[in-house]
């Protein structure tokens, strides 16, 4: 339990400081910027109180949104991320599992469902942030563009941490 | 209540997403300056449009009012205009303008008779030597000029038209600059007129427009009309163009009156070349 507190921990401090020390200055043109961070939300303990979930998630957002000065624009995204990702545990997952506290990780759950998982939530997270950050539906083609691109940037970097850590979580 | 509860726990995780959802939305729109503003450009759009749609139909309802309103104003400002343009009212045309540099004074006047249809054609002005009018001065329309003050009366002056045999005014060519002497030379069309003394080496097209050339009474530059047909008198060194006239002296209203206030200096000084000659 203390373990896996203190490894959540050390996910956030590395993962928020590589967000805005690394991840803010990359990005291709203004299409696709990756916000890999999101990857602390994705692994926290499956069987978490929905409440701590979406204290964590939003004190995470406010953390981001410090650096960028966008104040609740993560924020929000983030607590979109955590009701997505209540809700496709709860639908995917069997009760045993999602009761459990496990960490949902590449070498715990197989590769497909960890895919898809990382996809549906970072696309959930991407949607509300660029739409929040257009805040308009003016130019609505130009804002898919982004969100999807950014998807994709997110997800490849999500998956190249995954694999990195990958032998570790299998044990 | 316990039903309620019930429903609030089961779907916690929607419950709980509103409220923070809720709240990061409310931080977004309440600190960043972006999103402030188009959310309240928008919410005033909004507003605004409705306004202006409200209004649109209100204003059929005050139409009478509006109505009565605009032509108690529009008596009023007619009263005030009678006063402006009475003859003994204004006062300010007979104030001897001195200024430096300004050669033409133009006095405003009404025409109270007219005829185009004689021989030799007169005006009658309703503003006579009260007001500053001198035998011998130019008249001028906002359309192009009139004709010579004939004789002066204290109230009234009659001026000699263009279309009158014996008035000549100086005119130039548009292009060549050629000046000329304008009549009204066939004395039947009151829309015709004639440019004489324009020499026969000068290239003339038709179309050509024509201007005072500022060496009688009136100010250079001022329309007078547009050559309608350049022609040769037979046996002549001179041409003879027809113009049509650019006044409309069948439904001449208001005209002004030019007073060259250098004129005596003027004719002092050519004077001069007379006796010396």
């Amino acid at each position: 339990m203390a373990k896996v507190f203190l490894y959540n921990l050390a996910r956030f401090t590395v993962l928020v400081m590589l967000q805005v020390f690394l991840f803010k200055n990359i990005g291709y043109y203004n299409l696709a910027t990756p916000f890999p961070y999101i990857l602390f939300l994705l692994l926290l303990p499956v069987g978490m109180p929905n409440f701590i979930l979406y204290c964590l998630a939003f004190i995470t957002g406010i953390t981001v949104d410090a650096f960028y000065d966008t104040l609740g624009v993560h924020a929000a995204a983030c607590v979109a991320l955590a009701w997505a990702r209540i809700n496709f545990i709860r639908v995917t997952l069997q009760t045993d599992q999602y009761e459990s506290f496990m960490t949902p990780a590449w070498g715990t759950v197989p590769f497909r469902w960890y895919f898809l998982y990382v996809a549906v939530l970072s696309l959930f997270h991407h949607v509300t942030f660029f739409f929040l950050e257009a805040f308009t539906f003016h130019q609505f083609h130009y804002t898919v563009i982004r969100i999807l691109l950014s998807c994709i940037f997110t997800i490849v970097i999500v998956l190249l941490f995954s694999l990195l850590f990958y032998r570790k979580k299998q044990r | 209540m316990k039903n309620l509860w019930l429903i609030l726990t089961r779907y916690n995780a929607f419950f709980m997403f509103i409220v923070f959802f809720g709240a990061s939305f409310y931080l977004v729109v309440r600190n960043n300056s972006f999103q402030r503003a188009s959310a309240v450009n928008s919410s005033a759009q909004l507003v605004g449009s409705a306004y202006a749609k409200v209004n649109a139909w209100k204003g059929y309802l005050h139409l009478s009012e509006v109505n009565t309103q605009l032509a108690e104003e529009n008596a009023a400002l007619r009263e005030r205009l009678q006063w402006y343009t009475a003859p003994d009212t204004l006062v300010q045309g007979t104030v001897n303008d001195t200024t430096w540099g300004v050669q033409y004074r133009y006095l405003v006047a009404k025409v109270t008779n007219n005829s185009i249809h004689q021989k030799n054609n007169y005006i009658t002005l309703d503003k006579g030597s009260k007001h500053g009018i001198a035998k011998g001065m130019g008249v001028i329309s906002s359309s192009g000029i009139v004709g010579i003050v004939l004789n002066v009366s204290e109230h009234f002056a009659t001026v000699q038209s263009i279309l009158h045999s014996e008035t000549r005014i100086s005119a130039a060519l548009e292009d060549s600059q050629a000046f000329g002497s304008l009549v009204w030379g066939d004395q039947y069309d009151a829309r015709i007129g004639t440019l004489k003394d324009i020499p026969n080496h000068v290239k003339v097209r038709e179309g050509e427009l024509i201007y005072t050339s500022g060496f009688s009474l009136f100010p250079a530059g001022i329309l007078a009309g547009k050559v309608i047909e350049t022609g040769v008198s037979g046996g002549d060194s001179f041409l003879d163009i027809k113009v049509e006239l650019s006044t409309q002296f069948h439904n001449l209203q208001q005209v002004y009156v030019v007073q060259d206030l250098l004129s005596e200096e003027k004719a002092q000084l050519e004077s001069q070349n007379a006796d010396n000659g």
